[in-house]
Order: C-alpha cells, then structure tokens, then sequence
C-alpha cells in the first residue's frame, strides 16, 4: 500500500537519535516560575490572584476573557510576588502572574472520576472538564481545544486524527509519550471520540518509529473505532493541513477550518492532557519538553512545570558542553531563537534546542538562480520565490494573488534555497502585514 | 549573554546545496564533451576553451570590481557560461573570437541586467549568435586539422550519405563540445542522478522533435535519418545543457513541459523548412524569451485549491 503523505516537504537530519533513548525525567522547578496570561490563540486570560496571594499546586490563577481564550494555573504552590509584564519566547513582552515556590507543591483537591463517573459523562460534561482545565493546542499553535472540540455540526465529523507525526527534527517528546504511556494517549482519543458520534480515531504516526506503530496498534487491536495510520517520514507531515490529507485524501487551503473537512487534529500531548483532565479532573500545568541539541552536555525528556524557567532546563541537562552558536524553544524548523534564556516554559514548549552553529547566519543570501527547487518542496503548493520577491518589493497585492495567505511557514523553502535566502522570513512578514491590514479594514 | 545568541526567523537549519555546488556540478558534467572534444579536434580546442572561460571569469570580475559590487565570481556561474559557449565553438576558429563572445556574454547578456538570475537569455547561446552575426565566416567554417568539408547534418540536408555510428560517437565535424551524444548524456545522467537537471524539458523537447521530423521531415520515421537528427548539431547539448538552465527556463512543471515541446517545434521548424541545417540555439533563445509568459499562465494552485494532487 502507498504511504500515507503529501506532496513537497523535504528530509532534513532529524537528530532525534540524541534523545530518543532518553526516559521522560521529573524535573523541579526553582525558585520563580512565570505564567504568561497569553499562552494560547484568542484573547488573554484576566487574573484572578493578586501580588501577594498563596496560590496552590492546581490552582486556577487566570480566568479565560471569553470563548476563545484559556485559564491559566499555577503548577506550584507559593506567593505570587508580581503580576507584570515578562518576556516571553517570542521576544515579546507578555502580562504574566510570577509566583515564588515554596518547594511545598501542596496540591488542590482534584475532582477525580472512576470508570462509571466517566461513562455517565454526558457531551457537554466532558468538554467543560477540558475547558476547566485550560487545554490548549500543546503541538504550537496553542488554539483552545474545547474551541476546537465544538465545531457547528459535530455529527459531520469523520475523523479525529492523533497527530503523532512529530515531523520536526530533533524533537523526541511525543516519541517518549507514545512508548511509555501509550495508554492514556488511546484513553484521551476515546475521550475527544465520545464527543462525535460518527467519527474514527486516527493515529497518524510517522514511520521512522516503527516500535510506536507497533505498540499503538496492538493496543487498539480491538477498539473498532481507532486505526492507526503509518505516514511517511518527511517534514511538515505533521502540519495541520498535510495532515489531515495525508490520512483522508481530504484538501483544506487557509481560509477553511479542520473541520470543514470533516477532521478534528490534535497532538499527543494535548490527547494526554485530555485525559488528565477528563479522568483525573487535572488543568493543564506540566507537558512533555526534550532539551537537546549538539551543545546541550546530556540531552534528555523533562516533564516539566510549565512556568518553569529555561535556563533551569538547560542547568538540568548538564549545561552547555560548548558555546551555542543558537538557542531555540521548539523544532529547528519551526521554532523561535531565544536571545535570552531566561523566559517561561510554556503550554506550547514542545523542545528546547541548543545547536552549535547558527546555519541560517553562516550563509550569505545571494542572487536567486530561479532553480525551483523552493516549488519543489513547497507542502502548500505555492511559489515560494516568486511570494518572497513579491513580499520584498512590498507589492501586497500581487502577493496575496500568487497565493500567499496558503503559506504555513513551515521553512522548507528556506531550508533546501541553494542561494540560502531567507524566503520563509520575506514571506511570513508579508502575511503578517496582510493579516494586520485585514484586521483594520474588518474594525 | 545575549550578545553571543544568534537570533532570527526560522526555519534555523539549512540544507547543504548551496549555488556554487550545483554550478561546480554542471562544469564537471560537461567535463566528457569537453573532454571529448579536445580529443576529437586537438589541442587548440583546449585553448579556445580555457581562453573562454577565463575571459568569462576576468569579465565578471573586473564589473564587479568597477561597479562596486560584491565579488560574484566564486560562483563558478561565470565558468559555466564560458565552458558552455566555447563548446559551442568551431574548432578552428581564431582564438580570440571565444573570449570577444564570452565578454558580450557576461557584460551585455548577464551583468547589465542585474547579473546571475537576471538574466533573460542564456548567456552562452545569446555569444555564439552574436559571434554567428558578426562573423559569420569564421563560425560557419568547420574546416579543420582532423576534418573538413560540411558537417553531417549539413550533408545529410545537402542529400549526401552520413555515417550514424560516427556521429553517435562524436568522430565527426562541428563545434568543439556537441559531436559526441554518448558524452554529453553521460554527463547529463550524472546531473540528472544529483537531481539537478531532471528528464521534463529535455525529454519533451527531444520527443517533439522525433514527432514534428517524422510527420513533416519528409521521410517518415526513418530510423536513419531520425538517429542522424537526433545525434548531429547541437541538438544534445542544448536539450540537456542549454534548455535546462536554471534562470532562462520556466521554473513550473508544466511550464517546463510546454517549454520543451515549443523548443522541439522550434527546432523542428528550423531544420526542416530552414536554410540551415542547425536551429537549436535560436529555439533556445526564442524559448527563453517565451519563459516568462509560460510561467505566468502554468503558475500552479495551491494546496486546499486544487494543486494538492500532482
């Protein structure tokens, strides 16, 4: 049978042998942990504690302002000592509640729930339980799920796809998730199945981790409603849109939602965060991260305390065996370059990577050659050289015409440019300032 | 602290294929015609081609020095271009008449507008026309130490008899780089093994020409006469050197396709009804002028709009 994929994506070194090997370690934070109020897509979340509260381990500390947005929970126990602005991964300045650990880690009461309590959930039950729990997209985009779980008309949902592609090189934290707890992430797609009357489950799991197929599939032997689907390795097999045609044949371009297709996308530790909050009433405070990289002394899997600083990760990891030339929270493809470590682990931190040479830095754009080899790669079908040139001369028209807005970013074609331009970065600037103009022109 | 980080937009890894590689690549690909060529015609072929080349590379260095740019030359696009146009050389031909094309080639057809990539037609094509109009004595004579006489294509449409095996070979008259298809196919399937070149434009524009000779040609599909085709002028060497260039070609799939269908009327066109035996490089160059049209109208739809499929 053909392997389940898309056409372009590119096959990068994938580093993911530094870490893969590594079992998911607890990790303590230290003395300061930093809540972002915006850790999601969707309007902040307001606080509720003030400079000076004891707030619990699990405790609710920003409320979500509206549909669209998320509550926020301390993962420790302790005071908070500020709530102010702090910067964040992204560079920006984000309002954030900082609470001072007491190393107590004294817990709320969960509302936990045994197997009839879960089997009396009604629909709406179970979506509140994972709005109380201020689940997010955990995979990067960081959109609500319970927004995601309520589309207009669930019955036209078909599929519920587990994205376990983990496509991103060096990234291994779905990877330990799938091979040590492969039940609760089968027991969190159960959960979201229970929602859609007339939808499959599937786990989309690339095919560079034979073992995690295995495992998945003997665990699922018997649940009518769950296939698991090998895709081929290649990235971004695990964006959004590739996806969901990858498993189903089913195209979406930017301006349609997974659901118009008839899908439900979410990623491993979302599903297992589901589960947490369904089953044991837990929020969303800790997540899976892989700190790695070739300057990293021992990479390894952390379950870490979102809040958590960066520099405590790298310090846990036996610091930096030789200067980095870049540091990245999450993929080398995708992910943002820190200019500073000491910013908060997030809902949305999937790795923290510390590479010695700074490729994007080594080489000097030169002149484009007109090679193709941008068309090639490109998973949105796009030209990416033609958008770039476009979006440089600041002509927003022709940029929008040649297709721009169906750009995911995803970086291939400034991976595999032979004139090393910085393609992904002209274009992305110029979806930005189109996404801004639309936005003034909507108001 | 952070005046040691690097930061900027991602993607933060860059493949290994830069400019320079796939440039070093085409010029070791071409290699066995030039190689071929210096055996076939002799030495003073090797001169013709290192003069052109070197006037290639002095010509680019010496703009970049006067206009004050940035040093392109290491991108051995420059040596590209001058080993191209000296295989497109009589092999007797005064050694100055290669280096005057190779400096037109590189100040007028590539450096005056913008340099690398900008350039509308391909360079080495664009010289050896201009060397055809300007002197065309010198670069219609293929008179030299080891042949003379026509070349075989130009008897074979005067009604004499060729001999296939030779041409096939490349023991026979003509420039200094295009008599030999089993060379220049060797060293087009090593850039096509590198996944630098690839089969759609040379293999539509040679099926064209198979097609447009055989109904039109006058003699149906007469393997002697279509081998004879196929192997002689610079039929080889334009579609799988010349035609492929990066900057002067349509950079879509399909526009590559069409592209290479309009060259192999072109030149069948050229062959058949022309006064000359030759046509590849005019089809060449009035395909270049046609590319960015064709790739306008061949821009292809994205994914989610219908382009998800290929």
């Amino acid at each position: 049978m053909a392997k389940h994929t898309f056409t372009g994506g590119i096959h990068p070194y994938d580093g993911k042998d530094l870490s893969k090997d590594k079992p998911i370690m607890d990790i303590y934070p230290g003395d300061e942990l930093v809540f972002p109020l915006s850790q999601h897509i969707g309007a902040p979340a307001t606080a509720i504690v003030a400079k000076g509260d004891e707030v619990l381990r699990g405790q609710r500390i920003a409320e979500a302002a509206g549909f669209v947005s998320a509550h926020v929970y301390s993962s420790v126990s302790g005071t908070v000592t500020a709530i102010e602005p702090r910067r964040v991964v992204t560079g920006d300045m984000v309002m954030s509640i900082v609470v001072k650990n007491d190393g107590q880690y004294r817990e709320v009461e969960y509302d936990v729930y045994d197997e009839i309590d879960v089997d009396n959930l009604t629909k709406e039950d179970i979506i509140k339980r994972i709005q109380d729990a201020g689940i997010v997209g955990m995979g990067g985009a960081g959109f609500p799920t319970h927004v995601k779980l309520s589309p207009k008309e669930p019955d036209k949902i078909d599929y519920i796809i587990a994205n376990c592609a983990e496509c991103e090189p060096y990234l291994t934290s779905d990877y330990r998730r799938m091979i040590e707890q492969p039940e609760m992430l089968i027991e969190g797609l159960k959960c979201v199945l229970r929602l859609f009357d007339n939808a499959k489950g599937i786990l989309a799991v690339e095919d560079n981790k034979p073992d995690c197929i295995e495992r998945l599939k003997a665990l699922t032997k018997d649940e009518s409603r769950i296939l698991v689907k090998a895709l081929k390795t290649k990235y971004p097999q695990g964006s959004e849109r590739q996806l969901i045609f990858a498993t189903t044949k089913r195209a979406i371009n930017s301006r349609m939602l997974p659901a118009d297709a008839g899908c439900v996308v979410n990623n491993v530790d979302t599903l297992c965060a589901i589960y947490n909050a369904v089953w044991n009433g837990k929020p969303l405070m800790e997540r899976i991260v892989t700190v790695t990289g070739d300057a990293i002394a021992n990479p390894q899997n952390y379950r870490v305390f979102t809040g958590m600083n960066y520099r405590d990760l790298i310090d846990a990891a036996g610091g930096f065996k030789v200067e980095p030339g870049k540091v990245i929270s999450g993929g080398p493809m995708m992910g943002f370059a820190l200019f500073d470590l000491d910013v908060p682990t997030t809902k949305t931190a999937s790795a923290l990577l510390a590479l010695t040479t700074d490729e994007a830095s080594r080489y000097e754009p030169t002149a484009c050659i007109n090679c193709g080899m941008c068309l090639e790669v490109c998973p949105g079908r796009v030209m990416p050289k033609v958008l770039a040139e476009a979006a440089d001369h600041g002509d927003l028209e022709r940029f929008e015409k040649m297709g721009g807005m169906e750009c995911c970013e995803c970086g291939c074609c400034s991976y595999i440019c032979p004139a090393k331009r910085h393609l992904t970065q002209s274009i992305k600037s110029a979806r930005k300032i189109v996404l801004a103009n639309r936005k003034k022109a909507g108001k | 602290m952070s005046d040691m980080m690097n930061v900027s937009s991602n993607p933060h890894i860059r493949s290994k294929v830069t400019t320079d590689k796939i440039m070093l690549c085409v010029v070791l690909a071409l290699l066995p015609a030039a190689g071929f060529g210096v055996w076939n015609f002799g030495l003073y072929a090797l001169w013709q081609i290192l003069l052109t080349i070197a006037a290639c590379v002095l010509a680019e260095a010496i703009y970049d020095l006067l206009m004050k740019k940035k040093m392109t030359v290491t991108d051995f696009s420059a040596v590209v271009t001058g080993l191209l146009l000296a295989l497109n050389m009589p092999p007797a031909a005064p050694l100055w008449v290669g280096p005057l094309g190779g400096v037109f080639a590189i100040i007028i057809v590539k450096m005056l507008f913008g340099g690398l990539g900008q350039n509308f037609m391909n360079p080495a094509l664009a010289a050896r026309c201009f060397l055809v109009i300007s002197f065309p004595a010198i670069m219609t004579n293929f008179d030299c130490d080891a042949y003379s006489g026509a070349t075989p294509l130009a008897s074979l449409k005067a009604g004499e008899v060729v001999n296939v095996f030779n041409m096939v070979i490349g023991r026979t008259s003509g420039t200094i780089g295009e008599t030999s298809m089993i060379a220049i196919v060797a060293g087009a399937c090593f850039l096509i093994m590198l996944g630098i070149i690839d089969l759609k434009i040379p293999a539509s524009y040679i099926i064209t020409f198979i097609l447009f000779y055989g109904f039109f040609g006058g003699y149906g599909f007469d393997p002697y006469r279509l081998s004879a085709q196929l192997a002689g002028g610079g039929l080889m060497l334009g579609a799988f050197f010349m035609a492929t260039d990066y900057v002067t070609r349509p950079v879509t799939k399909k526009g590559q396709i069409v592209f290479g269908i309009i060259l192999g009327l072109l030149t069948g066109i050229f062959r058949v009804f022309g006064a000359s035996a030759e046509g590849v490089s005019y089809s060449i160059i009035i395909g270049n002028m046609l590319t960015p049209l064709i790739t306008k109208y061949t821009a292809p739809k994205a994914f989610g709009e219908g382009g998800e499929r290929i």
